[in-house]
Formats: C-alpha cells, sequence, structure tokens
C-alpha cells in the first residue's frame, strides 16, 4: 500500500486535470458491477410474467353451430369468462336505435361485431367497473334495464351491444379479438 | 467492539446525523463493514471466503424464493411443476441451475472457508465462538441442502429422502418411530415433501441469523490473521473498506464468473442424471449417492461394515454424525499456543494429509461401495479420527514451532513474498504466543 500512494505523490495525473488511473478503475468497476447487477433484475422479474404454458392456452376455437337466435353462452377464455350472444333481429336493432354520442363509451353495435356475422356478440363477461360476472348469458338472468347484461355487483346496467347504458362501469364489456375460421367457428385470440 | 484506534461515524449529512441520532444503523455498517472496522492488513486471499459464502446465501435466498413462486409441494405435482420451471417459465431455467449450482458453490466457498480455520487456527481463543456458531451454520446448510434436493421429486430426492431418514431408523428403539415421525409416512411421500419445504424455506433465514451471530462474535477479537500474531498497532490494521470492500469485491467478481460459466455451460455437471426420472417408490436408482458435497460423510456411513457390540449400521450413523461434532471440540483438542499453521512445520504436514484425506473419503463416497473403495473409506475415516483425536493434541505437545513475528506489521514490511512466512527459518527457538 505504500508504494502505491508513493507513486500517486510522486507521479500526479499525466493531463494535469486530477483524474487518477485509480479514479477511472475504480468507476468502471463499480459501474460493471451497477450494470451486471441491473441486468440480473430482468429474470428475477420477468419470471412473474405469465408463463409459456399459459400463454399456449391463450386461443380458443368454439363452435357456435348450437347457439340459437336469442341464446348466449359462456365459455372460458385465458381463466375468464367470454359471452358469445346469438342477437335478435329485435335487439339488433334496438342497439342501432341508439344515438351512440349519448353514451359513455360511443361505439355502435357494427364497430362491436364483423362483417356478415353482425348477429354475433362477442365480449368478455367481466364488468368494466371491478371485474364481477355480469348476469345475462343463461336463460332467465337478470338482463338489466337495457336487455343486454347486469352486473349485480355494482348494478352496472349493458345494452344488447353489450354497450355500458347505468352505473359505475367505466366502459363497454371488452370485446376480444376474435375471426370466424367457418360461419360456425370463431377463433378467440 | 473493535480497536481503540478505529474510525468513528460522524456522519457530515444532516439527514444522516438525523436518522444515525434516532436509528444508528449506517454507524452499525460503518462500524462492520466500513471505515470504522479495522483489519489486520496482511489476509491472504483465503479470507475471502467468507464474504463470498455470505453471497453465496444472499444468492440461494433471493433465487429460491423466486423459484417458490413456481414450484409445486406435492408428490403429485413437483416434478411436473420442476419442469415446468425449466421449460415454460421465463427464465426458469436459469433460475434453476443458478440455484442448484448455487448450493454446489456455497458448499465449496464453505469448505474453503472452514480449511482457511483449520490451517490458520481461526477456532482457537479467543475466536472459539465464531468457530461454535460456523460449525452450527454448517450443519443448517446440510440439513437445508439435503431437503432441498428432495424438492424436485426425482428418483435421486426420493431415495435420498429414504435413505438419509433411514440414518435415524438405525437408532435402537426409538429409531423406528422417529424415522415415521420424520417422514409423516412409512416411506417418502406427500407428507414428507410439504414439510421439507416449509423447512427449506425457513432454514435460510435461521442461517442468516446465525451468520449475524458469527459475525458479531468475529468482530469482537476482529480477524485472525496469516501469522496468528494478535493486532498491536495501527500500523497492523487497515480499515475494511475501502481495503476489504475492494479485494472482496473483485475476488467476488471473479468467483462469479466461474459459477456463471458453470450456470450456464455445464449445469448438470454436479448433478445427478437419475434426478431427471420421477420419484418411483418400486425401484431403487442402480447406484444411489448424494450431493457430492456430502461424498465425504457419506464414505464414513458406508466404511462400518461388521457388527462389533452395536450393529454396522448404528456404528456408521454414530461415525458421521461424530465426524462433525467432533469438529465442536476442537478448540480444546488442540492446545497449541501458536496459530497459525505456517509457523507449525509438522501441523502443516498433517493439514495437508487431512486435507487429502478427506479428499479421498469424498472420492470412495461417490463410488459404489465395493473394494477396494470399502476399505480405502476404513482406512480414511480412521485417519480422520486420529487427526482430532490423537495427532493434534500430540503435536500441540511436541512440536517446535518456529518464531512468530514481532507484529504484523514487521512481517508484512519484511517483504511481500514472504508476508506469511516466518522471519528466520534458521533460528528455531520455539514461539511465545
Amino acid at each position: 500500500m505504500a508504494a502505491v500512494e508513493l507513486d500517486e505523490g510522486a507521479a500526479p495525473a499525466a493531463d494535469g486535470d486530477g483524474i487518477r488511473r485509480r479514479d477511472f478503475i475504480n468507476i468502471a468497476a463499480v459501474s460493471a458491477a451497477g450494470v451486471g447487477g441491473l441486468a440480473l433484475l430482468y429474470p428475477l422479474i420477468n419470471q412473474m410474467n405469465p408463463s409459456a404454458d399459459v400463454l399456449a392456452l391463450a386461443s380458443i376455437e368454439v363452435d357456435i353451430a348450437a347457439i340459437e337466435e336469442g341464446q348466449a353462452i359462456k365459455t372460458i377464455w385465458r381463466k375468464q369468462p367470454i359471452f358469445i350472444r346469438h342477437l335478435t333481429t329485435a335487439e339488433r336493432a334496438a342497439a342501432d336505435a341508439v344515438d351512440v354520442s349519448s353514451l359513455r363509451d360511443p361505439q355502435t353495435l357494427a364497430d362491436r361485431t364483423v362483417e356478415g356475422h353482425r348477429q354475433w356478440l362477442i365480449t368478455l363477461g367481466v364488468c368494466t367497473h371491478l371485474g364481477c360476472v355480469p348476469l345475462g348469458a343463461a336463460e332467465g338472468e337478470n338482463r338489466g334495464e337495457y336487455g343486454g347484461y347486469f352486473c349485480p355487483c355494482h348494478g352496472s346496467h349493458y345494452d344488447t351491444a353489450g354497450r355500458i347504458r347505468k352505473g359505475p362501469a367505466p366502459s363497454n364489456l371488452e370485446v376480444p379479438e376474435f375471426e370466424f375460421k367457418t360461419d360456425t367457428v370463431v377463433q378467440i385470440g | 467492539m473493535s480497536f481503540p484506534w478505529a474510525e468513528v461515524y460522524r456522519p457530515k449529512n444532516p439527514l444522516m446525523r438525523w436518522v444515525d441520532e434516532r436509528l444508528p444503523l449506517p454507524r452499525l455498517v460503518y462500524n462492520a463493514v466500513g471505515k470504522g472496522y479495522p483489519v489486520p492488513r496482511n489476509l491472504n486471499y483465503a479470507y475471502n471466503f467468507g464474504v463470498l459464502a455470505g453471497l453465496a446465501l444472499v444468492i440461494q435466498i433471493v433465487t429460491g424464493i423466486v423459484l417458490a413462486m413456481h414450484f409445486e409441494p406435492s408428490a403429485a405435482g413437483a416434478f411436473a411443476s420442476t419442469e415446468h420451471i425449466m421449460r415454460d417459465v421465463n427464465s426458469g431455467w436459469f433460475l434453476r441451475y443458478a440455484h442448484s449450482n448455487g448450493a454446489s458453490f456455497f458448499f465449496i466457498v464453505t469448505y474453503i472457508h472452514i480449511f482457511r480455520g483449520l490451517y490458520y487456527g481461526s477456532y482457537k481463543a479467543p475466536r472459539e465462538m465464531v468457530w461454535l456458531l460456523g460449525l452450527v451454520i454448517f450443519l443448517l446448510m446440510m440439513a437445508t441442502a439435503f431437503m432441498g434436493y428432495v424438492l424436485p421429486w426425482g428418483q435421486m430426492s426420493f431415495w435420498g429422502a429414504k435413505v438419509i431418514t433411514g440414518l435415524f431408523g438405525a437408532i435402537p428403539v426409538i429409531g423406528e418411530p422417529i424415522q415415521t415421525w420424520l417422514l409423516g409416512g412409512f416411506a417418502p411421500d406427500h407428507a414428507t415433501l410439504t414439510r421439507f419445504f416449509s423447512l427449506h424455506y425457513l432454514l435460510p433465514f435461521v442461517i442468516a441469523g446465525v451468520v449475524i451471530l458469527h459475525i458479531w462474535a468475529l468482530h469482537i477479537p476482529g480477524s485472525t490473521n496469516p501469522t496468528g500474531v494478535d493486532v498491536k498497532t495501527p500500523q497492523d490494521t487497515l480499515p475494511f473498506h475501502p481495503y476489504y470492500t475492494a479485494k472482496d469485491g473483485w475476488f467476488a467478481g471473479l468467483c462469479i464468473t466461474l459459477y456463471a460459466a458453470v450456470v450456464f455451460f455445464w449445469p448438470n455437471f454436479l448433478g445427478h442424471a437419475d434426478n431427471y426420472i420421477p420419484a418411483n417408490p418400486l425401484s431403487t436408482p442402480a447406484e444411489i449417492v448424494p450431493e457430492w458435497y456430502f461424498w465425504p460423510f457419506y464414505a464414513i456411513l458406508r466404511a462400518f461394515t461388521v457388527d462389533f457390540i452395536l450393529p454396522a449400521k448404528l456404528w456408521g450413523v454414530l461415525a458421521m454424525f461424530s465426524s462433525i461434532l467432533l469438529l465442536f471440540f476442537l478448540p480444546w483438542l488442540d492446545k497449541s499456543p501458536v496459530r497459525s499453521g505456517s509457523y507449525r512445520p509438522k501441523f502443516r504436514i498433517f493439514f495437508w494429509v487431512l486435507i487429502a484425506d478427506v479428499a479421498v473419503l469424498g472420492y470412495c463416497g461417490g463410488l459404489p461401495a465395493a473394494e477396494p473403495y470399502v476399505m480405502l473409506s476404513q482406512v480414511a475415516t480412521i485417519y480422520y479420527f486420529a487427526h482430532f483425536l490423537i495427532i493434534l493434541p500430540i503435536l500441540s505437545m511436541v512440536e517446535r514451532t518456529l518464531p512468530l513475528p514481532n507484529s504484523i506489521s514487521e512481517s508484512v514490511l519484511h517483504g511481500e513474498e514472504a508476508e506469511a512466512a516466518p522471519i528466520d527459518l534458521g533460528d528455531a527457538t520455539p514461539a511465545k504466543a
């Protein structure tokens, strides 16, 4: 140690601004350790993201041939309920009759369904308020004041297009990504 | 708890002063691993391994907590969830390999740490408590590592659990009820796995607690040093920070590089292939061995093959446990007042013979129980006990030790090469402690 200290006294930095070789080594070493430590955080944090087996179940195919007009089914997608509803002509007309600009979350029925399959309303069965499952998909359940879905937790009413009409929910029931494989098979996700 | 010339903590920042008056935690850190802890200036690289063991404990706890988020402690799900970690969980393969090889590295650095203590007489007065607490940590580590190895519920896990709990079955009369109690059944099953998981999660925190006591006890007299001579003046010491933080940091970087190389390129080198076969209670693997760090003890266990008054099985178990319990008496078995092996020419020879002996035991413990390895284990086991019970007590009475330097600084200043070596090898007068 003594020898090193003597060197420092005898030979100040060559460039004259007081930066020594040891300062450089110190900063480089501590930075490398710091960057390495931060890089290690990535696997430690990323491990909590959905794993490969969870992501593998992220898309499902549903056969909808048996759903009669006016009926709806519940199925499960990404561990969450999905409502697939075969709208009647009257329900579609009721949804189209609403003045979109008067809605809390302005969307038309056409925005929420796809061309050629306008009678199929596919939404997440998760209330956008706090995540309860709304009633109205099964036979005989309360469909709320607008004939769509009704969330019993905090009283949100959704209409026949799954749009929020009354109650605390901030937005319409979410429409997942979906695609009709054939006329009777739909792939969700 | 330090030398009188230790720097005193005087925070300049008013916020730190405010904190220090209310909770002197910064002061504690400063006095434990900062400028306020003077350390002998002549410590060599052998003294880095305590810090490395602490680092290994941190790595094991961090990776272990993360793995526990994905592991399913059930006889039906343990093996599958381990494979789920390897294949599905993001970076799961890395975390599991870091944890399983982390255990091996933990034992490597701990064994070096223990042998360093044996060579430099770190167990001698006034540091007996440091040594005893260290042995408690070692026992806890072995229990934790064993239970961790059972968790993946492969063939080695299952049969390891069966064999190790079978050790308790060797105790006369109460042995079998104890084994049944440990397992929660008549063979390892769901109940065994869940209790092992619970304890495997608990014990590392107990270890961390005993580590704090170990360091606390160490910091009262301070570290030994390669000369074994007590610190006498401020010239004998350097502050822990920045001198030893820098040295520990650099050496930790080097060792982490080696560890990372194993984790990334030879992750299964230290493991056993049979543990990738799901546990099968109806079929024992052809060759059943514990993890490498238990091999020396496993060799001692198997060295007893003949009934002599007591059954051979009981002798093996007693010898295996005694081989560690014996170390608790070491401070009183080695009475030599000279600490460092560098000044004890005969002790030094026997020290290296002991290392070779433990290596032989380890080698035999990893092989099938067949001749000539059984015979070799028997000889090595006898020597192991003889070293501590016969050789060390006699040596400490008859050995002519070499003259000690007057002080650490004198030994340092007389040349870098000879920092730990006797000043004058020619003058063989007995040393005074």
